[in-house]
């Protein structure tokens, strides 16, 4: 089971004041799923909103994108640049 | 040859690593590079814009009837002329803007909420019919009263820019409109409990203003509409497929009916990752048939182009007499502009990333006021919260009585540890960054009267996303690479380097082009540091296709298996000790491409993804004028971790352009505005940025020790970092120099003599 952490408001708005929850998920595309079957709205959220870094790696609308059993998953705001 | 997946860590690159001619700089320097206002089409049409005079006022009518009857004027647009859009966010670089904003910051509709806003424009057969085309057009307005300072802008009884704007990220919902758009928390740990333990508590108030990209190419661009529904436009941007979106969306059009070339781009910094003429320009051009160029002028880039944010940033330390940082505590207040998306949501996950602190917090506000509306500027958001974050760090070191670096040193996150913002790190090099800093000549180097030694660090994320690029073997052997990023950085070289790289040609036989939005697939705006890293990535895959379609016409030739070829150094070996055959090179496999299946290409799109962050350590060293308050920028070496330079002059040129910009930042840039609001700088001569003599020749130090294993040749983005350090590492060196601490940007001459005559 992947352990899912955030420190960043926008995710506690839909989780109340969870910092850490554990998913399982295999993809990044069934944990968007997931996330939105728990809490409402939030899998949108991240879909459109969110980048996902997966033990340490950043990644950006990658549906397919593996999660492991024992992976950390970060959600964290969506980078751009200059 | 080099099957390229290995490359991250490959010996033996023989083009990879060079340092080649680049191939844009004859064109450049000699004048012959086509520009986004250089485009003459037959007919064209000279366009214009009128702007409010205020900086914040109702728009009651806009009367166009007697510039339309001027002979000679052909068309005339108001935001009337384009159809009411949604709310849609639309990909701008850093920072979020929305598809209604982008229109009306093109042409305002019932408000202008900053002095140089746009309120109409004109299309004429000359620029003189033009400008009094426009001097025709009548607005009456209702002035109201404006707000250009960030904290004004969040006072209770701040004049409202948007009767609409409520605040985002706070619960329960406001139900109150404000000027803040949005409140972010990045928070770790337990900062109350994390204070409590600490033995020295420190904190500053640190102020920055907003400051310009300054690149030297004004937007341009020419719009012609074709009277099939299909239209053309050339412009200098940072994406053309992103110039193609925001039009058709701005304009209601599909994405298939306009095709954009792009131009060279004279720089663009993040500032050309938006759209302000383009939209306006094929409007004009819908209704008169005809091309309408559209240029800037310096002063209508100053007004009314987006600068970067001015922010308040408050910082709190709490650490060990040893120098461990056991709490951070950081307020961020970014100015956005007229519309809502200042970078503060990146500025808050990068404020504290170099350092391993257990107990942080940082809240940021993203505010809107009466300028013109920010736009992306190298690592946006980052240097606004390094210069506050970095200077107290260095307050902190001389409380403690540690060395600057070995200050940083004793807090700098390493591989596996968790950044601030949540995520852990994995290959990253920011201890040998500060290390070498350390021991370069410079941090030792005497000092004299009135000089002091600053230290800074920074940090950038980097991104990949979506990338196109195909490589094209020539008939005689050669390849061309095409890719649809514009090339604002040198990724023309580097692009025909990893092919060349990845085919085993010499950099000589490959050349590298920039298609319009029609001749290849999609990709994502030039910016984020990511051309190098994904668009490189799919320039190298595209390219290893090619090598295995020229073994399997080897084999095909030599009637063998493809698996018994083998390529290297451009040319296919047979491995079957039973065939006595000649290597055929890349050339002889082309000349009789026709016989093995025809042309040989390949193209290859992807969303590239597990981009590395960089860190990056500047040192600087000054010397101020007592006298005059004039700072001098002495010696200043910036190190970097770069994950692998594909091309390292360019490379370093990132650095030392960084410097540049964040060293005009520090010491002099800034928008001067009157009781009205209204620009009072807006030209280069009062607006002052570093040229070639004010600065000393920069060093730099690349870092390559932890190449990006997702890149086939280790590369990270390395453009933006380098602007990160230079504000902090310059007040740190002035502080050190005069024993005055400058809290607010710009550390200018008048400012700093009244600091040293204590009235600072």
């Amino acid at each position: 089971m992947a352990r899912l952490l955030s420190a960043v408001d926008e995710v506690r708005a839909f989780t109340g004041t969870a910092d850490v929850i554990d998913v399982q998920a295999r993809t990044v595309g069934g944990l968007i799923a997931e996330l939105e079957r728990r809490f409402p709205g939030l899998g949108a959220h991240v879909q459109q909103r969110m980048a996902i870094a997966i033990d340490g790696e950043i990644h950006q609308d990658a549906l397919a994108e593996p999660i492991g059993p024992d992976s950390e998953v970060v959600l964290i705001p969506r980078i751009g640049g200059g | 040859m080099n099957d390229a997946t290995h490359a991250a860590n490959a010996t033996g690159l023989k083009v990879v690593g060079q340092r080649p001619i680049r191939p844009d700089g004859a064109d450049k320097v000699t004048g012959r590079a086509v520009f986004g206002a250089d485009v003459h089409l037959p007919g064209m049409l000279i366009g214009r814009v009128k702007r409010s005079p205020h900086a914040h006022a109702r728009i009651l009518r806009i009367d166009t009837s007697a510039a339309r009857a001027l002979p000679g004027v052909k068309a005339v647009v108001t935001s009337d002329d384009f159809p009411r859009v949604g709310s849609e966010a639309l990909e701008q670089g850093e920072g979020s803007a929305t598809l209604v904003d982008v229109a009306d910051n093109c042409l305002a509709r019932g408000k202008v909420l900053y002095a140089g806003h746009a309120v109409a424009a004109v299309a004429a057969v000359s620029s003189e019919i033009a400008e009094r085309a426009l001097d025709l057009i009548t607005v009456e307005y209702e002035v109201l009263p404006h707000v250009i300072d960030v904290e004004a802008a969040m006072a209770p009884d701040a004049p409202l820019l948007n009767e609409r704007l409520f605040t985002a990220g706070v619960t329960p919902r406001p139900t109150t409109p404000s000027n803040i758009a949005q409140k972010t928390v990045v928070a770790r740990g337990d900062v109350a409990k994390g204070f409590a333990a600490a033995e020295v508590v420190h904190e500053g108030r640190y102020v920055t203003v907003p400051v310009h990209q300054g690149y030297i190419e004004p937007h341009a661009c020419v719009a012609w509409a074709g009277a099939d529904g299909q239209h053309q436009i050339w412009c200098s941007s940072q994406g053309h497929f992103a110039v193609r979106a925001m039009c058709a969306k701005v304009l209601g059009l599909e994405l298939r009916d306009i095709r954009v070339y792009p131009a060279e781009i004279g720089g663009g910094f993040g500032g050309k990752t938006t759209v302000y003429l383009e939209p306006v320009a094929l409007a004009l051009s819908r209704q008169c048939g005809r091309p309408v160029r559209m240029v800037m002028s310096r002063e209508e880039v100053f007004l009314a182009s987006g600068p970067t944010s001015g922010g308040v940033v408050e910082v709190r330390l709490g650490a060990m007499k040893d120098g461990t940082i056991v709490a951070a505590e950081v307020t961020l207040k970014f100015q956005a502009g007229a519309f809502p998306g200042s970078p503060v949501g990146a500025g808050s996950m990068a404020a504290l990333a170099c350092y391993a602190i257990e107990h942080a917090v940082v809240t940021g506000y993203d505010v809107v006021c009466n300028r013109p509306k920010v736009a992306a500027y190298r690592a946006p958001g980052a240097p606004i919260a390094a210069f506050g974050v970095e200077s107290a760090i260095d307050e902190l070191a001389v409380i403690l009585g540690m060395d600057p670096i070995d200050l940083r040193i004793r807090n700098a996150v390493k591989p596996g540890m968790k950044a601030v913002y949540g995520a852990s790190f994995r290959e990253i090099a920011f201890v040998e960054t500060l290390q070498a800093i350390q021991a370069h000549p410079q941090y030792r180097a005497p000092l004299g009267p009135n000089q002091g030694r600053g230290v800074a660090a920074g940090f950038w994320f980097n991104i990949g996303g979506e990338s196109s690029a195909a490589v094209h073997v020539d008939e005689d052997g050669g390849a061309t690479v095409i890719t649809s990023n514009p090339d604002i950085g040198g990724s023309r070289a580097s692009m025909a380097m990893m092919a060349a790289e990845t085919l085993g040609l010499p950099i000589e036989r490959v050349r590298a082009t920039i298609a319009d939005t029609t001749a290849i697939g999609f990709s994502a705006l030039t910016g984020g540091s990511r051309v190098t890293f994904a668009t490189g990535m799919a320039v190298v895959q595209a390219a290893q296709r090619v090598v295995q379609d020229l073994k399997r016409r080897a084999a095909l030739t030599w009637e063998c298996e493809a698996d018994q070829v083998e390529w290297r150094d451009g040319a296919a070996y047979c491995t079957d000790a039973s065939k006595e055959v000649a290597p055929l090179s890349l050339r002889d496999l082309a000349s009789r491409s026709a016989r093995t299946g025809g042309p040989i290409s390949a193209e290859v799109s992807l969303n590239a993804q597990g981009a590395g962050p960089g860190f990056g350590v500047h040192v600087c060293d000054v010397e101020v004028d007592p006298e005059t308050g004039r700072t001098t920028v002495l010696r200043y070496t910036a190190a970097q971790d770069v994950g692998r330079a594909i091309h390292p002059a360019y490379v370093e040129g990132q650095l030392q352009g960084g410097v540049a910009q964040g060293i005009g930042w520090a010491l002099n840039e800034e928008y001067v505005y009157d009781a009205k609001g209204v620009l009072q700088n807006p030209g280069f001569l009062d607006y002052r940025m570093p040229v070639a003599s004010d600065l000393p020749m920069i060093d730099t130090i690349l870092i390559e020790s932890a190449p990006n294993p997702r890149h086939p040749y280790g590369a990270k983005g390395v453009g933006e970092v380098p602007i990160v350090p230079p504000l902090a590492a310059v007040a740190n060196a002035v502080q050190r120099a005069t024993g005055v601490r400058m809290r607010a940007l710009p550390i200018s001459p008048p400012r700093l003599l009244a600091a040293l005559d204590g009235e600072g």
